[in-house]
């Protein structure tokens, strides 16, 4: 049996998506920016995607910018927003468990003479909105806070921050990664209070390379990528048709039948939290239920390295990630496990289990055997 | 503008009877390696002489670069071959040849002619000064050196003219195949690969043995032993690699014996299981990467206890070497880079904190009698399941 629970990190393509990818490559290959033909059919696929996501996002599509994925849209927003408005102010808010495509996009505008704030987290991985209120600034031009983090699946209050955003004097950029959220939740940036929003293509079963970053038209920002004008001349470089039609129909396939879908990702996540936190020795990570996001399940198991348990599963023919990556002359230990305050018995310890509308219960059973059944085994050999 | 390269070769030069053995070796290990470079390269022997002659168009570079990884070549000699159609033709090429190649002009110089057919109209001395003249002619600022000349231009008289100047080193040693074949204990470490290759340049073929410990070791460190072995194989040729599945012995020992001889034991284990291999396969020795002291399994104590399991010999290229000339060579072998990927070290429960330094061989032998009721099988099986990869 083959049990694919590292979703989180990518996900198997919708058929219908792939289809298009291939018919966008073989039929339809031209280039939009050609004045014939073919150039305005290869145009048409950009268009019906950018339909299918603003409706989706209730945005207007020339809001819409497609690009190769969460990385860039993260840079496109924080680096080019933080370029153009600089004039009104070189402070910038994040989380200290952002993505590193935000966390390095700050580093790299710190070297540029903006100051950053780094907000901490609580033990369920939620930045507080005092601790944000406390770190606004006259000069604070951008926060940038994810919706759902990629390691522990815990949700941040975005509603909230928008709107206390909006009540500051002056105008405070709202920047929000949904990388690991767009599919899974409904969302709606103007009601939110949020300005941009980076989503990727390949985290919603469409292909890789690809995603889109929403601006509201009202923002400024400045382009990283300089060339042949496209994308209004903030996104340069021949538009990725087959990529961006692919993200088009994940867009409309993973919204299908979403609230059964979505219950029964929670259904799945409670019965495995519940079963997986019977067998000794087991920390979860995050919050239950609806309070943190529906397809991420972090656990700690005492005495067993994460990479050892990775692989033991994988010859079950489960896949799943660790919670840090093992560099073994310097483990880097994972900066959201250590946020929010996860012990150092586990921090070696902890396995990411991402789930997709595909999972059936039958694997999650199947999983929680084999961890039953491994837990002990590899608990006899452990270090001294 | 090099048709050909002459290549110089050593050692095997002073093989007596063998001589020819060793020339067709070289032959056939010039051919594999000139496989990876893109060109139609004809390799002949010719009276004690080697020729790669190019048939067509190719990449300079990228040809000394493969030849130089071929041992047992002492030099590379880029090689202009002219049609015989005259002395004065001769003298005008070769003029035109030191103009493109020395353009300064300024050097001291030699001519060295060796005339291999000897109906050529002029003999040898009669060729190196009447040439001689005609290049202080044609390049007033050069001067005749015959003692030691910045430019020692070799004129060879055969069916064609062939005329070269310079030697580019070889990396020496002798070919690959003349010197049997030894199996190389493998880990996805710096050394062993340095090991490998050293060996090999002795002539030595070689096969290789790694120990995979899954799942306490991934995939991928799999997959970086398999790079290393392509690495070493650009200079040995196709590598037999069998990847052994150790986890099993590695779990018994862990049970059975005192922790702190985990790793000479499971060594002793890997040596035995290699030795196996490797008289199977037709292996004379072994090969490993150790050097005294460098870890604790590596004092010249530990080392005794690891070779006392196994009778073939067991070689040691790098026993005297510091660190620092490992890491040298594993660069210039171009193994380093993928050597010091970490993804080794996930077996590191194994590795007690405290491991003997300094072990006991009489106790690490009674330790071992602990294992007498599995690990024999067990050995037999992680041999017969052996996988086996080619590489390169």
């Amino acid at each position: 049996m083959q049990v694919y629970l590292d979703n989180s990190a990518t996900t198997q393509c919708f058929p219908a998506a792939a289809a298009l990818v291939l018919k966008a490559l073989t039929e339809d290959y031209g280039n939009p920016s050609s004045m014939h033909k073919k150039g305005v059919e290869a145009e048409g696929y950009i268009r019906e995607a950018k339909e299918i996501i603003a409706r989706n996002l209730k945005v207007r599509e020339k809001e819409l910018y497609f690009t190769s994925g969460g990385t860039e849209s993260d840079n496109m927003a924080v680096i080019g927003c933080a370029l153009a408005n600089q004039r009104a102010g070189k402070h910038l808010i994040t989380s200290s468990i952002e993505h590193p495509a935000v966390l390095n996009a700050m580093k790299h505008l710190e070297e540029e003479g903006f100051s950053v704030t780094y907000l901490p987290v609580d033990e369920a991985g939620r930045v507080r909105l005092s601790d944000l209120e406390a770190a606004l600034r006259e000069d604070t031009i951008l926060v940038s806070i994810m919706h759902v983090n990629n390691e522990i699946g815990s949700v941040q209050p975005v509603g909230e921050i928008g709107a206390l955003l909006k009540k500051q004097g002056h105008p405070v950029l709202f920047h929000v990664d949904a990388v690991q959220s767009y599919g899974k939740y409904v969302i709606h940036p103007g009601r939110l209070g949020i300005d941009l929003l980076t989503a990727s293509g390949h985290k919603i079963h469409g292909p890789k390379g690809t995603g889109f970053l929403y601006k509201n038209e009202r923002v400024k920002m400045r382009p990283v990528v300089f060339g042949g004008g496209q994308e209004k001349g903030l996104r340069s470089g021949t538009e990725n048709v087959p990529g961006i039609a692919g993200l088009g129909a994940a867009v409309r396939e993973i919204y299908r039948d979403f609230e059964a879908r979505t219950d029964r990702m929670y259904m799945l996540k409670e019965l495995f939290r519940e079963e997986v936190s019977r067998i000794e020795g087991v920390a979860l990570n995050g919050l239950p239920g609806r309070e943190s996001a529906p397809h991420v399940i972090s656990a700690g198991f005492s005495g067993v390295r994460s990479e050892v348990l990775l692989h033991a599963l994988e010859e079950r023919g489960i896949y799943v990630s660790s919670g840090s990556a093992c560099a073994s002359n310097h483990p880097s230990v994972s900066a959201t496990l250590k946020g929010i305050g996860v012990k150092k018995e586990f921090l070696d310890s902890t396995i990411r289990f991402s789930l997709s509308i595909h999972t059936t219960e039958e694997e999650i059973r199947y999983t929680l055997e084999n961890l039953r059944e491994l837990l002990p085994m590899l608990r006899r050999f452990t270090r001294h | 503008m090099f048709q050909a390269f002459l290549i110089k070769y050593g050692e095997i030069g002073i093989k007596g009877k063998n001589r020819y053995l060793f020339e067709d070796a070289l032959i056939h290990q010039i051919r594999h390696a000139l496989k990876e470079v893109d060109g139609q390269f004809r390799v002949t022997k010719e009276q004690g002489r080697i020729y790669v002659e190019a048939l067509e168009e190719y990449d300079y570079e990228e040809t000394v670069g493969a030849l130089q990884r071929v041992f047992g070549i002492v030099g590379i000699c880029p090689t202009v071959i002219l049609e015989d159609e005259g002395f004065e033709k001769l003298a005008q090429d070769a003029v035109a040849y030191l103009r493109e190649e020395y353009p300064e002009g300024n050097q001291t110089f030699k001519v060295n002619a060796r005339r291999a057919r000897k109906d050529y109209p002029m003999e040898s001395m009669e060729i190196n000064r009447e040439l001689g003249g005609r290049i202080l002619d044609a390049f007033p600022d050069m001067r005749v050196d015959v003692h030691n000349p910045r430019i020692m231009l070799n004129i060879e008289i055969r069916q064609k003219i062939y005329v070269y100047s310079q030697i580019i080193p070889g990396p020496g040693g002798m070919p690959v195949g003349t010197n049997g074949k030894s199996m190389l204990l493998l880990s996805g470490g710096i050394d062993s690969p340095v090991a490998g290759y050293m060996v090999a340049k002795r002539g030595v073929k070689i096969d290789a043995v790694y120990f995979h410990a899954p799942p306490y070791t991934s995939e991928r460190a799999k997959q970086k032993v398999v790079d290393l072995a392509r690495k070493v194989s650009r200079y040995a040729g196709p590598v037999y690699l069998y990847v052994v599945n150790f986890t099993d012995i590695q779990l018994y020992i862990y049970e059975k014996c005192p922790h702190d001889e985990l790793t000479i034991i499971m060594r002793r284990y890997m040596m035995r299981i290699a030795e196996r291999i490797a008289e199977k396969t037709g292996s004379l020795g072994l090969i490993t990467g150790e050097s005294i002291g460098q870890v604790a399994s590596q004092t010249v104590q530990s080392l005794a206890a690891t070779n006392e399991v196994c009778t073939m010999p067991v070689f040691r290229p790098l026993i005297a070497f510091d660190k620092e000339d490992i890491i040298r060579i594993s660069k210039k072998i171009d193994t380093f880079e993928t050597s010091i990927q970490p993804f080794e070290d996930c077996c590191t429960i194994f590795v007690a904190k405290h491991p003997v330094t300094k072990p006991n061989i009489k106790a690490i032998r009674r330790s071992e009698t602990h294992l007498a009721e599995k690990i024999d099988k067990m050995v037999e099986e992680a041999i017969e399941s052996a996988e086996l990869l080619v590489v390169g």
